[in-house]
């Protein structure tokens, strides 16, 4: 059985590699690459996978679950630019897909005995989302 | 591995009515969906596909790329349009949205560019409670 918790930040980024010019990281990122960055109300779902315990009903307690949440990912990134103010992305490009894995490294940990981390998704505007499944 | 999902919208009318069946048999199966003047929706297309996230951009596939394939082979297509009257493929074949959306899967195969990264599912949003998967091999 799946269950899926799901929380918000808003945090600003800018897509935009060292490694690429200019005119290169335009072509790739468009608008997204402006130097000075730009904001998203993000949406994380984060799904575990398990079976309810006999006694309680329950995967995993969602209190937990919530509160591993606030601590490893909306703390850390709620009002942030993800750029200058969180790692890695001083040095990975914080794109919803490298957000969405690096998401996901912060939970796995926790979340391997009584429901495991299934999947990590990632809304970063109303269009584009992703999901990882480690 | 990781899934990136794309949102479209596009707007258009159907009607929901099969010639093979007479007047009372189509009421029954399509009910207000086979009004004779054929209605509307705000239909939205998820575009799924699965692909490695590029180690320099961070990207698993190129939005603009994309954006210009789907916008091409399916919105350019259907937004603003009946699909009964004005789209051969409709033409004998009822527009349900699971029709609709195999059709949509064809064209984008069809138009899909080799080494782009896999299309894994399109999701389309007749309205916001009802929704289709269609796999990309239907």
């Amino acid at each position: 059985m799946l269950i899926t918790r799901k929380a918000e930040f808003s945090a600003s980024h800018v897509c935009r590699s060292a490694d690429l010019s200019d005119d290169e990281n335009e072509a790739i990122y468009g608008i997204a690459a402006n130097p000075h960055g730009h904001g998203h109300n993000y949406v994380v779902e984060v799904t575990i996978e398990g079976d309810p315990d006999p006694v309680t009903g329950m995967i995993r307690d969602l209190k937990e679950v919530k509160e591993l949440i606030r601590r490893e990912v909306i703390e850390p990134f709620d009002h942030r630019f993800l750029n200058k103010e969180v790692r890695p992305f001083d040095r990975v490009v914080p794109t919803a897909e490298n957000i969405a894995v690096e998401i996901w490294n912060r939970l796995e940990p926790h979340l391997r005995e009584g429901g495991r981390l299934f999947s990590v998704r990632l809304e970063e505007t109303a269009e584009l989302s992703v999901e990882y499944r480690g | 591995m990781i899934l990136v999902n794309r949102r479209y919208r596009f707007s258009a009318s159907h009607r929901l009515h099969v010639d093979a069946l007479d007047e009372a048999a189509n009421d029954e199966i399509f009910g207000k969906c086979n009004n004779p003047f054929g209605h509307g929706h705000n239909y939205e297309l998820e575009v799924t596909v699965h692909g490695e996230i590029d180690p320099v951009t961070g990207r698993a596939v190129q939005l603009d790329r994309l954006d210009e394939l789907v916008g091409r082979s399916v919105i350019d297509r259907y937004d603003h349009r009946y699909l009964n009257e004005e789209l051969p493929e409709f033409a004998q074949t009822v527009p349900t949205t699971e029709n609709l959306g195999k059709e949509i899967v064809r064209r984008l195969r069809a138009a899909w560019p080799s080494g782009f990264p896999h299309l894994e599912r399109i999701s389309i949003f007749e309205t916001p409670r009802n929704i289709f998967l269609i796999g990309p091999t239907e």
